[in-house]
């Protein structure tokens, strides 16, 4: 069901756990849907220093957490915004369609990272334009 | 870990069992040596058609049956769907009402959605915290339109034990046909149609160490059925389609084993559950067991392990050489947790965190050890990277 890239990044996820001093924090999910991702942000001059993770849910959302984070580390702010569900997919060497949604959840984790950043810092939140958790399209008929 | 270092062990044997080698020996000559149509009328069908009928026998015996009475099929989901379908469209002019369980097997519930679609209504009795039915409610349920009670005999993911023997007075009394499906019971329950009040019966060969693909359906004598597949006339007119003379004879000679001492052999997988289950809820911390405690089949072990993700640990179970299985949405297509989980009332969170251990014939001691040793493990390790679970030395309330 899954490849082999998806159960490595599953068994040894790297960047696991919370960032005291974060500058962002970002959670998207519920435990009713039986996803939950959290993302903690360090930020120096608009680019991401550190980050971690950390996920309750199945095989998938724990390998685009990690893999996630890996892609993340070092990008500006604004690279991290663009970075689509497809490019951590695509890192994972694919997805089952019905565990698609783990991506885009990852995805929408760093924008909420980035959003509560900006927030901190009295800046208006960007536009995520996606998923919120319920209603999404992600959580068919869960909630 | 390297694959060298890892013990196999089998815990989901509620999913299939392997065929035994009893079972395996008595099917082999009807591949080859006995390969003729049973049907036909030449001397070639002569040992196949023998080999069904013994197996008819078998199946018989069993269930304290009639041979007449017993009727092969595909397996369980035929049997579901023969059973409750063919009920609906010969009756459908005495009454047009079901009585189920919320907790059915899909092949069961599909079904009788499919019927609710047809013009039929169902109810869809609830169950208490254990997953038990109450038979009081199956009589109230019960109409002057009711043409049948189907509640399964042991339930396939927490191994709830029903009342049968109740449901089937109950059903009788107020002369309305009843169904169970007896597909996880059947080796693990003893079985009488008669002192049951069991008028239809499902059950499936690969449950208990027969071969996959091959089913039958018990049917009282008298009962009005339609015939679901049409066809030849085998299974005397009721079911079409060329005999799986192997299948058949495997099913046979694996019920005979099944049930030559279910006694015995619940004792020996009762003792390795109840240690499992003792394990388990000793050594982690927020986890429960789902089912009922003491009314439960003598193989089934299904808990729930708060603030973690059923996929999450079968996977992790599977890296480490342990087959399980889990009620979790994740596991399916369908993302929704496990129907039965929810109708015993646990909220989505916890049904999501479900795994289920089912033991048999191949288990040993040795397997719950190595269990006892893995699971506390993974569980922490998924704890860790969960932000659900509290830190470290919160007190949280105890799961009941």
């Amino acid at each position: 069901m899954y490849t082999e890239r998806v159960m490595e990044e599953f068994t040894n996820p790297k960047n696991v756990g919370e960032l005291a001093d974060a500058d962002g924090v970002g959670e998207v999910g519920s435990p009713s849907c039986g996803d939950i991702m959290r993302i903690y942000l360090k930020i120096e001059d608009d680019r991401i220093t550190d980050v971690r993770f950390r996920t309750f849910g199945c095989a998938a959302a724990i390998a685009s957490s990690s893999m996630a984070t890996r892609m993340i580390r070092g990008m500006t702010l604004d690279e991290a915004w663009d970075l689509s569900n497809g490019d951590v997919v695509a890192a994972l060497g694919g997805l089952p369609d019905a565990k698609v949604h783990c991506s885009l959840l990852a995805r929408d984790a760093i924008r909420a990272a980035v959003n509560d950043y900006r927030a901190r810092r009295g800046l208006p939140p960007r536009e995520t334009g996606s998923c919120g958790g319920d209603g999404c399209g992600c959580h068919p008929k869960n909630g | 870990m390297s694959n060298q270092d890892q013990r196999p062990v089998y815990m989901d044997h509620a999913a299939t069992t392997f065929t035994k080698p009893e079972v395996l020996a008595a099917m082999e000559p009807y591949f080859s040596r006995y390969f003729g149509n049973p049907s036909s009328l030449y001397r070639f069908a002569g040992e196949p058609r023998k080999g069904v009928e013994a197996a008819r026998g078998q199946v018989a015996a069993a269930l304290g049956a009639t041979p007449g009475e017993i009727y092969f099929c595909a397996g369980g989901s035929e049997a579901d769907n023969w059973a409750i379908k063919g009920v609906a469209l010969a009756n459908h002019k005495r009454g047009d009402h079901i009585v189920t369980t919320a907790i059915e097997h899909h092949a069961v519930l599909h079904t009788c959605e499919w019927l609710e679609k047809q013009g039929f209504s169902v109810t869809y009795l609830p169950v208490d915290k254990f997953g038990r039915v109450d038979p009081g409610e199956v009589e109230e349920a019960i109409t002057g339109r009711t043409i049948l009670v189907s509640v399964m005999a042991a339930n396939n993911e927490i191994g709830t034990v029903q009342p049968i023997a109740r449901i089937g007075k109950i059903a009788r009394d107020r002369g309305v046909l009843f169904h169970t499906d007896a597909v996880q019971a059947v080796g693990a329950v003893p079985i009488d149609v008669d002192a049951m009040g069991i008028d239809l019966l499902s059950l499936s060969a690969h449950k208990f160490y027969g071969p996959k693909g091959i089913g039958a359906l018990y049917v009282r004598r008298g009962s009005r059925l339609e015939n679901l597949v049409h066809g030849g006339g085998q299974e005397r007119g009721r079911r079409a389609g060329t005999e799986n003379v192997p299948g058949i004879v495997g099913l046979g000679r694996a019920i005979e084993l099944a049930t030559a001492d279910i006694e015995g052999h619940n004792r020996r997988l009762a003792a390795m559950r109840d240690r499992l289950i003792r394990g388990v809820l000793d050594a982690i911390p927020d986890s429960r067991l789902n089912g009922h405690p003491t009314e439960r089949l003598a193989n089934n072990a299904n808990f729930s392990f708060r603030y973690v993700e059923g996929e999450s640990i079968l996977l992790m179970l599977d890296a480490r050489g342990i087959a399980a299985s889990t009620g979790s949405a994740c596991s399916s297509a369908s993302l929704e947790p496990s129907h039965v989980l929810l109708a015993t009332g646990l909220p989505h969170e916890e049904a999501h965190g479900s795994l289920r251990l089912t033991l048999g014939d191949a288990n040993s001691e040795e397997d719950v050890d190595y269990v006892l040793e893995v699971l506390p493990d993974v569980i922490g390790r998924l704890r860790q990277i969960s932000p659900l679970t509290p830190p470290a030395g919160k007190k949280v309330q105890e799961a009941e």
